[in-house]
């Protein structure tokens, strides 16, 4: 089996140089899996300051990691040569969240178009160039004459975000990473750019890493999520099970806080959080514990570790502890949907384990 | 008898390009206690329509037409110094953003105090302390608050301070405009949940303008949609999510993501026109599936479907009267 890039136990600690004492963990011990060889679309979900940014960046190489490594085809992205390193910026494309600040205001929109095509010397006339644009743009619903030769003042924001979406398909990349690539379209115009996702992956093989702060959205484009609070993995998995049957409280939470388009569905219902200051100081367990309708006192002892509650998911929580755990390096074992090999099929026996994970290939 | 009633409100841009009809003819009542939705996608004039109310459209902008009764009276054709006193007391906003428009360097409490003390209302210091309590309380804010700077607080608490202050002289309507567009969804629920709680409190009329249908289906008890500066369809929440009229609403609601299986997405074509170039006709006619002739000459008229609930659509005409 081959893996296209993966994260293992990747952690970002900001801060605690020599002028600052205070350190911040923006993410930590993170871990996903893109197969090669399945495009598949992973939901990345968070509040602010859950890290899914932090872990986008950290992904694409533009920050370092503190601890762990980010593996592109099984090379750590700190010692790729030259040619590989061309090879992942082709591979692994982003689309980001703000489609008016990505625009050059003095440059048509063409120019952001031309540009990759240039730098990968991707065709060998004008002609072959206007018509690679061209395919690009149909793929995502837009016709070239309505969007090319304009500047960006006089596109709206969804087509907008829909030439970011062409400008990635440009160059037939294998995995696109989006940071709440609709979070700033109007309602109208999302389900488009979110259909053009869903397109990109079904049409066109590209896996998608889909980050956003809507659980309702990455629930509909998503065969796989993960669910993160403070910077660590909540609850990750197949989206059927973890959004159809929650096993962290967090989860639970966020579920039901999400303001469903249905006035017969209004929120009320059991009391999903609760407020305890007094053992958020001081807390070196689970970071929700001072929210957690369940805590326990083990909770405030040591963060859980991922159980393996399901074929294809984990949860951090004690309450969950009839199930074998998954080290944190081996998580992203759950996000390959093919028949696993023998090395990475879930490790009965606790931690221990650390070294039987997925070797990516070799 | 109507709490709140607006009638024909027009308010125009001047530009160098003509104007630009940022809200083109809206009317709409609203009943003491009740809770209205005015949704909206960006530019549709929502917001400009909900400062309208309050006569707080800045230049270029001015207030071409309408007349808006807030309890008989009309306060378009109130003094400035009668309007000021009316501000805060009888109808208040929260605007979009609010919490980053608290002061910086000053304590909530005198935040709070302010509004109070330019309205006149003059007490001791003890009076006050209990009344801020009181003030903080209902918005599910601890005392210690009222000593704290902003910078103290999290978003979803500053946004209950610009609550407390909203209701702080306990108006007869509040305009919550866009108040959670910042907030995560957990912190944005119990923004929600108190709004609604403190509108119950001191039966407040609510103007909730945004953008988010999940909210409005939460929130609202009737819903106002609005495009391109007019309002295309109003009705009680539940009949406008079961049976939209109009096609703009029909396609909204079809849009709407839920985690109740996974739909195919349906779109609107097109874009939004441009306020400076609006089409003739229907506003919705270029983007509509179900466009007539009659759809781009001429206006469509409000059509009842039921008690409360109307929308601007020929479609909805008996067969005989569409040509």
């Amino acid at each position: 089996m081959s893996t296209l890039l993966e994260a293992r136990a990747i952690t970002k600690v900001f801060g605690g140089g020599i002028m600052s004492r205070r350190q911040v963990v923006a993410l930590e011990d993170f871990s996903l899996i893109v197969d090669d060889e399945e495009p598949t679309i992973t939901g990345v979900v968070g509040e602010s300051g859950s890290g899914k940014t932090t872990m986008a960046r950290l992904l694409l190489g533009l920050e370092p990691v503190t601890r762990g490594a980010v593996l592109f085809r099984g090379r750590d992205l700190g010692s790729l040569s030259r040619t590989e390193r061309m090879e992942f910026r082709r591979q692994v494309q982003m689309i980001f969240q703000d489609p008016f600040e990505v625009y050059n205001s003095f440059y048509k929109v063409d120019h952001a178009l031309e540009v990759p095509i240039a730098k990968f010397h991707l065709a060998g006339s004008r002609e072959e160039a206007r018509d690679r644009i061209e395919r690009a743009l149909k793929a995502v619903g837009l016709q070239s004459d309505e969007t090319l030769g304009r500047y960006p003042h006089q596109l709206s924001g969804g087509q907008r975000q829909r030439i970011m979406v062409a400008r990635a398909l440009l160059l037939e990349p294998k995995l696109i990473v989006a940071d709440e690539p609709v979070s700033m379209i109007d309602a109208s115009l999302r389900a488009t750019v979110l259909d053009d996702l869903r397109r990109l992956n079904e049409q066109f093989g590209i896996s998608l890493i889909y980050i956003t702060h809507d659980l309702t959205t990455a629930y509909q484009v998503s065969h796989n999520i993960v669910v993160l609070y403070q910077g660590s993995v909540a609850e990750a998995g197949d989206v059927e099970m973890v959004v159809g049957d929650p096993q962290h409280s967090y989860t639970r939470l966020l579920i039901s806080s999400i303001p469903l388009p249905d006035p017969d569905q209004r929120w009320g219902g059991e009391l999903l959080e609760v407020s305890r200051p007094e053992v958020a100081a001081g807390n070196r367990g689970c970071k929700f514990a001072p929210r957690c309708p369940h805590m326990m006192p083990v909770c405030l002892e040591k963060p859980p570790p991922l159980y393996l509650s399901g074929d294809h998911r984990v949860a951090a929580c004690y309450l969950q502890d009839q199930w074998p755990t998954i080290t944190r390096e081996d998580m992203g074992s759950i996000f390959i949907r093919r028949p696993l090999s023998s090395s990475a099929a879930a490790p009965k026996s606790a931690d221990q384990s650390t070294t039987s994970g997925l070797s990516p290939t070799q | 008898m109507a709490l709140l009633e607006v009638s024909d409100l027009r308010v125009h841009y001047a530009t160098s390009r003509g104007p630009v009809r940022a809200v083109d003819g809206v009317s709409f009542a609203l009943d003491p206690g009740e809770r209205l939705g005015l949704m909206g996608e960006s530019g549709s004039g929502k917001s400009t329509a909900a400062l309208a109310l309050m006569r707080l459209i800045r230049p270029p902008g001015h207030i071409d037409s309408g007349r808006v009764y807030l309890d008989g009276k009309d306060l378009m054709t109130l003094s400035e110094q009668r309007l000021r006193e009316a501000r805060l007391a009888q109808i208040a906003l929260i605007s979009q953003g609010a919490m980053n428009s608290l002061h910086p360097v000053m304590r909530i409490g005198d935040q709070v105090h302010d509004g109070v003390r330019h309205h006149g209302v003059r007490m001791s210091r003890s009076e006050w302390q209990h009344r801020l309590n009181g003030l903080l309380a209902r918005v599910g804010l601890r005392p210690e608050v009222a000593s704290a700077y902003p910078h103290h607080l999290s978003g979803g608490m500053k946004q209950r301070v610009c609550i407390a202050i909203a209701i702080s002289l306990e108006p007869k309507v509040i305009i919550a405009d866009e108040p959670t567009s910042a907030l995560d969804v957990v912190v944005q629920r119990t923004v929600m949940e108190t709004l609604r709680r403190v509108q119950e409190d001191i039966d407040a009329a609510v103007i909730l303008i945004g953008h988010d249908m999940g909210l409005m289906a939460q929130f609202a008890d009737r819903v106002a949609v609005m495009y391109a500066g007019r309002l295309l369809e109003e009705g009680p929440v539940r009949d406008l999510f079961q049976r939209p009229g109009h096609p703009y609403t029909q396609l909204l609601v079809a849009s709407l993501p839920t985690l109740s299986g996974k739909a195919q997405f349906r779109g609107a074509p097109g874009f939004p026109p441009s306020l400076l170039d609006l089409p003739p006709g229907c506003v919705f006619h270029p983007r509509c599936p179900h466009v007539m002739d009659i759809c781009r000459r001429e206006l469509p008229p409000a059509v009842p479907i039921s008690e409360r609930h109307w929308a601007a659509c020929f479609l909805l005409r008996a067969p005989e009267v569409r040509q």
